[in-house]
């Protein structure tokens, strides 16, 4: 097994665009965006169900990425996510085919 | 003020809107009922489709003249003003920040397409045509409040949002406005036959899908109420109540400079008060990050939207047909 980071970022639908197309610029073209039941935080609760306009949606990239790739990937994403709503958090992880990361 | 109360009262039993209040019931019972995200999509898309086509359809009844694109300017010109007018009133009744004032203006610039579709079938309901083409003047009032709130928050705070090509070309051709002004365009260019090819489908099943749609707005309305209440002060709540009555006063002018039918007039009205819950949140998260979007969600969907739906609509067509008669 192979050491990796695992970078969640929790950030709002509409925004997911502009993230993804950061992450690709710095060359990780490898991540997973998951839809976001609901939560609450300082801006309230939301749910996705039943809403029409994706404003109130967030959803979820996840990267798993080399350690040594970590800070360019941390750079691009907060240029995008700085000003918004949403968590961003990184933990260490293990991957079983190294080359692929 | 018994026919105000009249059409009140007959609108309040209507389908459409007991379905919005067993919605509403329901999210402040706490009870579990919900449309799943994508079911609510599709319904909002085919409501789309089917007032876009039958707005194309009745211009090829009426015939384009110089008022259509009048009306359009106008639609244009009252959603970039209307703004200004929210924002004064609501750093005169709150004590809300700069930027939370200047984008939820933007939302009351804007329009809410569901109330313009309850209003549209109200008076379809009361045998009282209006102009196909206000489905176009609705497409065309969508975004550029969006500019006059950017510009308000630049003008009053350091944290001013901006507008960037990209975001330009989101609002510009948000699925819900390409939809609407898609739809109008078949239904101009296939007529009274392309019609009759698809009315089993858009216009039998419509009154019944809007009540499907208004029980989610119900729903979502209630939820943002109950779970977002703290955030509205006595005065932002006002502002939900007064701010749709100063933009029907607007609309009813603008009708009435334009010479539309009462039904048509009674439209404007009711784009002009009524506030976006689509195309400007989403605007609003991209520019202005940093205004509170419970805010003005709670407040578009849980205040001037059911005020729009129960009581609303029925006061701006008296106070139409009062002027007009």
């Amino acid at each position: 097994m192979h050491k990796a980071k695992r970078v969640e970022i929790i950030i709002e639908a509409v925004m997911e665009k502009r993230l993804t197309d950061a992450l690709i610029s710095v060359g990780v073209t490898g991540f997973t965006v998951l839809p976001v039941s609901g939560g609450s935080g300082r801006s309230g609760q939301w749910s996705r169900e039943g809403q029409v306009s994706r404003a109130s949606g967030m959803v979820a990239v996840i990267c798993l990425i080399r350690p040594e790739r970590l800070d360019k990937l941390l750079d691009a994403a907060f240029a995008v996510v700085e000003r918004h709503i949403g968590v961003v958090n990184v933990s260490d992880t293990f991957v079983l085919r190294a080359e692929r990361f | 003020m018994d026919s105000v109360l009249s059409l009140a009262a007959a609108n309040l039993i209507s389908p459409i809107v007991l379905s919005f209040v067993l919605g509403l019931f329901a999210a402040l019972a706490r009870s579990d009922l919900n449309f799943p995200e994508a079911i609510v999509k599709g319904i909002s898309l085919y409501l789309l489709f089917a007032i876009g086509f039958k707005g194309g359809v009745g211009v090829t009844g009426h015939g384009i003249d110089l008022r259509l694109f009048a009306a359009l300017l106008t639609g244009v010109a009252l959603s970039f003003a209307l703004p200004f007018v929210a924002y004064l009133l609501l750093r005169s009744m709150t004590s809300l920040p700069v930027v939370d004032a200047a984008a939820i203006a933007g939302h009351y610039g804007s329009i809410s397409i569901v109330t313009f579709v309850a209003a549209s079938t109200l008076l379809s309901g009361m045998g009282t045509p209006a102009e196909g083409y206000m489905v176009a003047v609705a497409a065309a009032m969508e975004a550029p409040a969006i500019v006059s709130a950017l510009w308000l928050a630049a003008r009053g705070s350091k944290n001013g949002g901006s507008i960037d090509g990209r975001l330009w070309r989101e609002v510009l051709l948000n699925g819900s406005i390409v939809l609407l002004v898609g739809s109008f365009l078949i239904g101009w260019i296939t007529g009274k036959d392309g019609l009759a090819q698809i009315e089993s489908f858009v216009v039998s099943p419509f009154k019944g899908v809007l009540c499907l749609f208004l029980l989610d707005m119900g729903i979502v309305a209630g939820r943002g109420l109950k779970d977002n209440r703290g955030l509205l002060s006595p005065g932002v709540a006002a502002f939900g109540i007064v701010m749709p009555l100063v933009g029907a006063a607007f609309g009813l002018g603008a009708g009435l400079a334009l010479g539309l039918s009462l039904g048509g007039s009674v439209l404007m009205m009711v784009l002009g008060a009524s506030a976006s819950y689509i195309a400007v949140p989403a605007a609003m998260r991209v520019a202005l990050p940093q205004a509170n979007p419970s805010i003005s969600l709670t407040l578009s969907l849980g205040i001037t939207f059911p005020f729009n739906i129960t009581l609303g609509i029925p006061l701006y067509m008296t106070m139409a047909q009062a002027l007009m008669r």
